[in-house]
């Protein structure tokens, strides 16, 4: 991060520069998301307005707010928000405690500390489409998989994960392949705890426990709000996942909404409710955006203006 | 001179150019199954029939393929010019206008020779709108060895009871060998396909004259927890992830006793390259209940899509194409080259009366035509209704009711809820989209 | 007391190495079965000694289209990285040293788009898309893949330009270069790890994308997580082929994210976060 003393130079270079050449650099972007996302994103505003069935030709025009209406008197909407809650709740959760346990265990120094650290971030650099395959096959699979073989190794009958606890097999896979994410992340932050006060607390006696609460933890605050917004981002829009595993089942059980949205749109055909659960999905990650943006602004005042 | 030469070079270059531009590429969507891929790797054998015509693929698994065949279609994208869709789309599809009917097929065609219950079905007002590729209906698959040693005899057409019986006492799982194999994988083509013939079987229905669904009638009911605890107490476990091609693998592994499925697989688990019950593999009619005749009726058949004016070129080149792709010279030119066990089975009675054919395929063959011969797609159930469709209900709506009802009940075959519970859900869902959609006002 | 503080590093050490083998095991399951035959692949109890075989790779190979999604995964997530960074360097050297109005607005706005779920603008683009005939077109998909990586390109260039010393431009500034000759010779080189570590990311995020690639491609610009995902349905399973194709798509993401592991975490965090 740049520091302060910079600004006042900062702003006589940009007394220098030609304003109009500011404006021409930042066009291709602003062109270019514009085009991709804005007018896309009012398209979909659009057509939640209207009645739309792709297999339907015959039947459209205006609708009002009933597309709204359908989708939240619809109990799967309301099961597909749950589970999308959830989904993300949990998962945010264990990859957030799990993820300081374990950077706090990788930042002690051990032999070959590195290379587990290493292995241990492989699941996040695999595809996600891959993920999903691979542990709904040779690792969920009731009759071959490897779960199946080691529940009937310790005795019990295999067990359906996926039938049985869809949303919990989900969350499983989402934290293997998150966790890692969460660990690199705290681990840096870790490092920037300052040696000298952790020092200094161990020599004033105090227990790893209040070490870890009282020093640790607040030194690392910053960084577990960045791993939360981030986290939200993606989590809120799983879909590979879903998709190749579960399909969103059995019933609804692990149906999020983005996966609601594509069965709307591509199962259904219906155009208008798809992109009403559409607005809906943007407007509920919008709001956990706007509880976020303060904190990003913060990030954007070191420049002044 | 010099110009003469300069003359005929020009001439020459355009003669190539125009022979160049009369080469018409067509673009096919299929579905990624045997029969479609042999169909593929027989293109070149259409080519050198057609040299002006050339061929370019897109073959995709079903689901993929149908929601990419729907909206490209829907919006007129005109992507492909030869499009492969099912029983179900093709009177809605003519309806809305999208495909190109097949009228004054060339008497070489003998029209008159298709299974005449797979014509009605892909026809709309009385018009063809797409040819059979390939018919199916369902059957019962069994281990003839298993069934010997326990000293069981499977009747030619086994009530559903008796397939309940026959479960039971081969059920040994401690052996690797479970009762019954049925799809439990949610969606319409999925586990509703055979679950919605047992429904028919047991006397229960979709909607009633008044397109009021009837998902918690006596017999709906019966039928769905029927198919639930057969597979809950004599399936393997994991079944809600288990579709055609999971459930194929299965029975050809050996791990079951008896499997109820269409008719197509009987090809595959008589190969014994491809299956390892090849020798001791036995075949029956669908089961019966109330009603006789349960066998679903499905043909993957191949249409052109309207988004191409019927006159243009590429339309003439796919409509060349299908004829070909579904004519009798095609089943003869598969059986040269793979062997009539391979032809595309369902779509012709010359093929039952072929020889050759019965003479490898004897075992499932009749049982496939009659079956198929026998489907009405017109009265499906007991009890008069609305619609036509015996494993669906022709309407548009049933894509998402009949994905998102195979969801409910994967739930109850999961033991995540109660076959009460899912019913009951899937009713308040089916009521709604019917008041949406403004049959129910 | 030494005695005890070694025997608790042994401790942590072990249970380091059991999580990293725990998390580290599917991935290697997977390599395993790749080297399995379709039968081995299926055996009850699964195996793990066995004689490797080479037949997945082969079969995988011999369906001669595996090199048509490797090209097309390398166009969409090489291609739209290029065409992310001609687009965001001008964009990051504006915001950071030209400071036009309303910058801190335009640099949320930029990340906001960020945060919009991607299903959001799904069926517009969908529709538009199989209008102009971008469906299943290579360019139709990089250009995705611009939109989606061209936020965080902004703001990763944007960070680490303004980390470089203003001076350094004044005085290539005095020396009478032009803005284009300022960006190219003094600021790209000095901001060059920067600039790696951005590009590395969004070759990473596109490479692995899941979404996109499955609604807008069917075969002619399929890339490989399309592919892959067709082995979730098709006639009979293949444990053995489905393993190779993707041991095969992985192990260059894995290997690349397994040497910037650190270097990343930057960008994972839009530079949001103290190194």
């Amino acid at each position: 991060m740049p520091s302060n003393n910079n600004a006042a130079e900062r702003k006589s270079f940009q007394r220098k520069s030609v304003k109009s050449t500011s404006y021409l650099f930042l066009l291709p972007t602003i062109a270019y998301l514009f085009i991709w996302m804005v007018i896309p994103l009012s398209m979909t505003i659009y057509y939640s307005f209207q009645k739309y069935n792709i297999l339907l030709p015959y039947i459209h025009g205006f609708n009002g707010v009933t597309n709204y209406y359908q989708v939240f008197i619809s109990s799967d909407f309301q099961a597909s928000v749950i589970n999308t809650l959830i989904l993300v709740g949990v998962s945010l959760l264990f990859t957030i405690v799990l993820g300081i346990l374990i950077a706090l265990i990788y930042s002690t120094d051990f032999w070959g500390k590195n290379f587990a650290r290493t292995l241990f971030i492989t699941p996040f650099f695999a595809m996600p489409i891959v993920n999903g395959l691979l542990w709904k096959n040779m690792i969920l699979n009731p009759t071959y998989g490897l779960s199946a073989w080691f529940e009937r190794m310790i005795g019990i009958s295999p067990i359906s994960w996926l039938g049985s606890f869809p949303l919990l097999s989900i969350i499983i896979i989402v934290v293997w392949e998150w966790l890692p994410f969460s660990v690199l992340i705290f681990l840096t932050a870790l490092q920037s705890v300052p040696e000298t006060i952790i020092e200094a607390a161990r020599i004033d006696g105090a227990g790893k426990l209040s070490e870890f609460f009282y020093i640790i933890l607040p030194n690392i605050f910053q960084t577990i709000y960045v791993v939360l917004m981030l986290e939200t981002m993606f989590f809120i829009s799983i879909f590979a996942e879903i998709f190749v595993t579960t399909s969103g089942g059995p019933g609804l059980a692990s149906t999020n909404l983005p996966y609601y949205i594509y069965l709307q749109g591509f199962f259904a055909w219906n155009v208008g409710k798809a992109s009403a659960a559409a607005v809906i999905t943007v407007i509920i990650a919008n709001i956990i955006v706007l509880f976020f943006a303060n904190f990003l602004s913060k990030k954007l005042k070191f420049g002044g203006e | 001179m010099k110009w003469v030469l300069l003359m005929v070079f020009v001439l020459l270059v355009a003669i190539g150019i125009s022979s160049i531009a009369a080469v018409t590429t067509i673009t096919i969507a299929t579905v990624a199954n045997p029969d479609m891929v042999i169909m593929q790797a027989l293109s070149p054998y259409f080519e050198a029939l057609h040299p002006n015509i050339k061929l370019n693929w897109v073959i995709l698994p079903e689901n993929e393929l149908r929601q990419k065949v729907t909206t490209d279609i829907a919006v007129h994208g005109g992507a492909y010019n030869v499009v492969t869709i099912g029983d179900y789309e093709v009177p809605l599809w003519a309806k809305n206008g999208w495909l190109v009917p097949f009228t004054s097929l060339p008497a070489t065609y003998d029209e008159g020779d298709l299974i005449s219950s797979i014509k009605d079905s892909l026809s709309y007002k009385g018009t063809l709108y797409a040819l059979p590729f390939y018919g199916e209906s369902s059957m019962i698959y069994y281990r003839k060895d298993l069934f010997a040693k326990a000293g069981l005899v499977m009747p030619e057409h086994p009530t559903w009871n008796q397939i309940e019986t026959f479960a039971k006492i081969l059920n040994d799982p401690s052996h690797g060998v479970y009762g019954i194999v049925l799809r439990g994988e949610p969606g319409w083509g999925e586990n509703m396909a055979p679950i919605d013939t047992v429904i028919n079987a047991f006397g229960g229905e979709w909607f009633n004259m008044q397109w009021q669904p009837q998902l918690t009638s006596p017999a709906f009911e019966k039928a769905v927890n029927f198919y639930v605890n057969l597979d809950r107490k004599y399936g393997p476990p994991g079944v809600t992830s288990m579709g055609f091609t999971e459930c194929e693998t299965f029975f050809a592994g050996g791990h079951a006793a008896m499997w109820y499925d269409a008719t197509v697989a009987a090809g595959y688990l008589s190969d014994p390259k491809t299956s390892s019950v090849a020798s001791d593999v036995g075949f029956a009619f669908a089961p019966s209940d109330v009603k006789k005749n349960t066998g679903w009726l499905w043909s993957w058949a191949l249409a052109i899509p309207s988004s191409i004016p019927a006159s243009s070129e590429k339309s003439e080149a796919a409509r060349t194409f299908i004829l070909w792709a579904t004519s009798k010279q095609y089943i003869k030119l598969v059986a040269e080259k793979y062997g009539w066990l391979l032809v595309p089975p369902g779509t012709r009675y010359s093929t039952y009366e072929n020889p050759n054919y019965l003479k490898v395929a004897s075992a499932f063959a009749l049982i496939t035509e009659e079956s198929i011969d026998n489907a009405d797609i017109l009265h499906p159930t007991v009890n008069p209704v609305p619609y036509i469709g015996i494993q669906y209900v022709d309407i548009p709506e049933f894509e998402a009711i009949g994905t998102q009802v195979g969801q409910y009940i994967a739930a109850a075959l999961a033991g995540t809820q109660s076959v009460e519970t899912a019913l009951q859900q899937s009713q308040d869902y089916v009521l709604n989209i019917m008041k949406e959609a403004g049959y129910i006002k | 007391m030494k005695s005890k503080k070694r025997l608790e590093k042994f401790t942590i050490g072990v249970i380091g190495f059991v999580i990293a083998i725990i998390f580290f095991f599917p991935i290697f399951w997977m390599f395993l079965t790749s080297f399995k035959t379709e039968v081995g692949a299926f055996s009850i109890p699964p195996e793990f000694l066995f004689k490797p075989v080479l037949t997945a790779y082969q079969a995988v190979f011999a369906r001669g289209d595996v090199q048509k999604y490797f090209i097309n995964t390398i166009i969409s997530s090489f291609g739209s990285t290029l065409i992310a960074l001609i687009v965001a360097i001008p964009a990051s050297y504006s915001l950071a040293f030209l400071k036009p109005k309303g910058r801190n607005f335009t640099l949320l706005w930029i990340i906001s788009t960020k945060m919009m779920p991607p299903v959001g603008v799904l069926i517009p683009i969908y529709i538009v898309y199989t209008n102009l005939g971008l469906i299943d077109n290579i360019w139709g998909l990089t250009a995705i893949y611009v939109m989606m990586n061209l936020p965080i390109m902004v703001w990763l260039l944007f960070d680490t330009f303004s980390n470089i010393p203003l001076e350094i431009l004044e005085a290539a500034k005095i020396d009478g270069a032009s803005t284009y000759k300022l960006i190219t010779n003094v600021l790209l080189p000095i901001s060059k790890s920067g600039i790696w570590s951005a590009s590395l990311l969004s070759v990473i995020l596109a490479w692995n994308e899941g979404f996109w690639c499955v609604n807008l491609t069917n075969v002619n610009a399929a890339t490989l997580g399309v592919f892959i995902s067709s082995f979730k349905a098709g006639e009979g399973l293949y444990w053995a082929k489905m393993s190779a194709i993707s041991t095969l798509a992985v192990i260059p993401v894995i290997i690349l994210g397994w040497i910037v592991q650190t270097q990343i975490v930057r960008g994972l965090t839009f530079g949001a976060l103290k190194e």
